[in-house]
């Protein structure tokens, strides 16, 4: 029997896409943009936090900020945690800063085992990793544009 | 009122992220990706700025603001050091969250073991 | 010494008796509608091992070891160990075949490893060249998550369409003795079925063709009808995996339906926390070597045929953008062939 045949008439991954079981996107997207927003209201609080009662200027507060979510965002990690909020709230807890320091800790966690230098070490960078090299990248080029057009 | 604009502005990024997420088969890393390089582009053509006035913390936070602080440095280095600014100014202004990515993404990793299935 | 009939199925000449089968399952399948017919149960993932492949390689040779004595053999009496697992390098089947000191051919077929073994097993048995085999597979969630997947930790969801490992292993011993005992009597061998499939996170999809394409051809060979077989038990296409194999079927003009049963689908009774159900080699392995085993001894089945479906991509291909080919192997097990 050759299941090529009797199946490419029916367009088969055409029919699997139809069929696949899907995500109710809307209450995905509202999940997503509560959490986030909150997460970012949060980003607020410390931003104030910093500013008015810390004294920290706009540079100040910006590392403040930047600092404790990351903090939290590896501490909850570290509990065990912060993937049960990645159940419920999908893009809001990826695309905030704490998703950032979620990706550097959980597969460093992970590897362990495999040691301190080639594991932890070596796998805080697996996913973080190419955001720093597009990050940094693209600020280079855009700063290198930015300064032949000052030139020109 | 910057709570609202701030809970607003990041929802929405995060919704978008969702959209992406959800529709197509980008995986998470692949994501933030687009997301960091979007922040610095977007800062580059001036559209970005408006988006912190607005919202704050709201677009700072989400990985775009990442972007946004890397742009945003590099153009300051430019100004202060000419053309080797734009090699040193984006890491520079994103020093204190590298570095606390690095230190606490070690310690916690190193404490901590991960939990497997609940 | 049996004989190959019609394009690919194997007749066993004195079909090999299953005279022993042994499960172990963990946690969360424990707790699912069949945690009590494994026949041995591990709470904490680590089952105290440092490592999770230290762990799941306890539970490939707890299931080897437990066979061997249920037939109350001794592992000297053992010529040829057949098993594998979905660790890079079969670390899992490898390490514990060192500790028990048994002859060892490991096999990699993914998930479909349970009935590659048996298969292989049974040829061994009938061809005359063994009078006692053991085949065992098993799997484990955390070892392949994190070498197939993501991080435990990170906090991204998992697809409607995914599945998840299940961490169990299952073990057979098959032997040339007589007696009345579930016997392997026919084995059809898979062929790799590719349509294309990309998504990792959606396995039924890709290994449902597998899974018709042998089933038919086993018919076809046989000679035998769409519900001659009491059950016909894939390993793990899950529950739209199973969706799609119904489809596949109809388009083939076979109805499995009234004998289809499906182990990814069961062994977590449908919890939709478990998205589309379970997989992995431990999956079939466990389901089979425990429950079904017994359903067989007690002759509530006669007639049953294992069919384990497997995916035989690697993070490197995936990441490539390749496709996903899978292979679906079929071995039939029935009471009265015995001798």
């Amino acid at each position: 029997m050759d299941i090529k045949k009797s199946v490419d008439d029916t367009n088969y991954l055409q029919y699997v896409k139809n069929a696949a079981p899907k995500s109710p996107l809307l209450k995905e997207c509202v999940m997503a943009f509560i959490a986030g927003g909150l997460i970012c209201v949060l980003g607020e609080a410390l931003d104030d936090l910093g500013k008015c009662i810390l004294g920290f200027g706009e540079e100040g507060a910006d590392s403040f900020r930047t600092t404790v979510l990351i903090f939290l965002g590896a501490i909850f990690t570290g509990f065990g945690v912060y993937d049960l909020l990645g159940r419920v709230a999908g893009a809001g807890s990826i695309v905030p800063i704490t998703g950032f320091a979620n990706s550097v800790v959980a597969p460093a966690l992970e590897f362990k085992w495999e040691g301190y230098v080639l594991g932890v070490g070596a796998k805080l960078f697996t996913i973080a990793g190419p955001v720093l090299v597009y990050g940094i990248s693209s600020s280079v080029i855009a700063g290198v544009i930015y300064y032949i057009i000052k030139v020109l | 009122m910057n709570y609202l604009s701030a809970f607003l502005v990041g929802g929405a990024i995060c919704a978008a992220g969702q959209i992406l997420l959800s529709k197509t088969d980008l995986t998470p890393a692949r994501i933030l990706v687009i997301f960091v390089t979007a922040g610095v582009a977007l800062t580059a053509l001036g559209l970005y700025e408006p988006i912190v006035k607005f919202g704050g913390a709201g677009a700072k936070v989400p990985l775009t603001g990442f972007g946004y602080a890397l742009a945003k440095g590099a153009y300051k280095a430019v100004d202060e050091s000419g053309l080797l600014g734009a090699l040193s100014g984006g890491v520079t202004a994103t020093a204190a969250g590298i570095s606390a990515a690095v230190l606490f993404g070690y310690i916690v990793a190193v404490i901590f073991t991960p939990k497997t299935r609940k | 010494m049996g004989s190959q009939i019609g394009k690919r199925t194997i007749k066993f000449k004195n079909p090999p008796n299953i005279t022993a089968a042994y499960s172990v399952a963990g946690r969360k399948e424990k707790e699912g509608p069949f945690g009590q017919s494994f026949d041995l149960t591990f709470d904490d993932e680590h089952w105290g091992e440092k490592t999770y492949e230290q762990a799941e390689r306890k539970i490939y040779l707890k299931a080897v070891e437990s066979v061997i004595e249920r037939a109350n053999l001794k592992p000297d009496d053992i010529s040829f160990l057949f098993g594998g697992d979905l660790l890079n390098q079969i670390i899992a089947s490898g390490f514990a075949a060192r500790e028990v000191g048994i002859p060892f051919f490991g096999l990699y077929g993914a998930c479909s490893t349970m009935a590659e073994s048996a298969i292989l097993g049974s040829m061994a048995v009938d061809g005359g060249f063994a009078r006692y085999v053991v085949c065992a597979t098993s799997s484990h969630f955390a070892t392949a998550e994190r070498q197939f997947r993501n991080p435990l930790e990170l906090g991204t969801p998992k697809t409607p369409s995914a599945q998840n490992t299940v961490s169990a292993s299952g073990a057979v011993l098959l032997t040339s003795d007589r007696g009345r005992y579930p016997a392997a009597t026919h084995a059809t061998a898979g062929r790799v079925i590719d349509l294309g499939a990309t998504d990792v996170n959606n396995m039924g999809a890709a290994m449902a063709p597998a899974a018709v394409e042998t089933i038919i051809c086993h018919l076809e060979d046989t000679g035998r009808g769409d519900n001659y077989y009491d059950v016909i038990l894939t390993g793990d296409l899950g529950t739209f995996g199973t969706s799609l194999f119904h489809k596949l079927a109809d388009d083939s003009q076979h109805d499995f339906s009234a004998v289809h049963q499906d182990c990814g689908s069961l062994i977590y009774g449908g919890d939709e926390k478990m998205n589309c159900g379970g997989s992995g080699c431990g999956c079939g392995a466990s389901m089979l070597c425990g429950h079904f085993y017994k359903e067989l001894v007690q002759e509530r089945i006669k007639r049953l045929l294992f069919v384990a479906t497997g995916a035989l991509h690697s993070p490197t291909s995936a990441l490539q953008g390749e496709s996903i080919p899978c292979i679906a192997h079929a071995i039939s097990i029935e009471m009265g062939y015995g001798g």
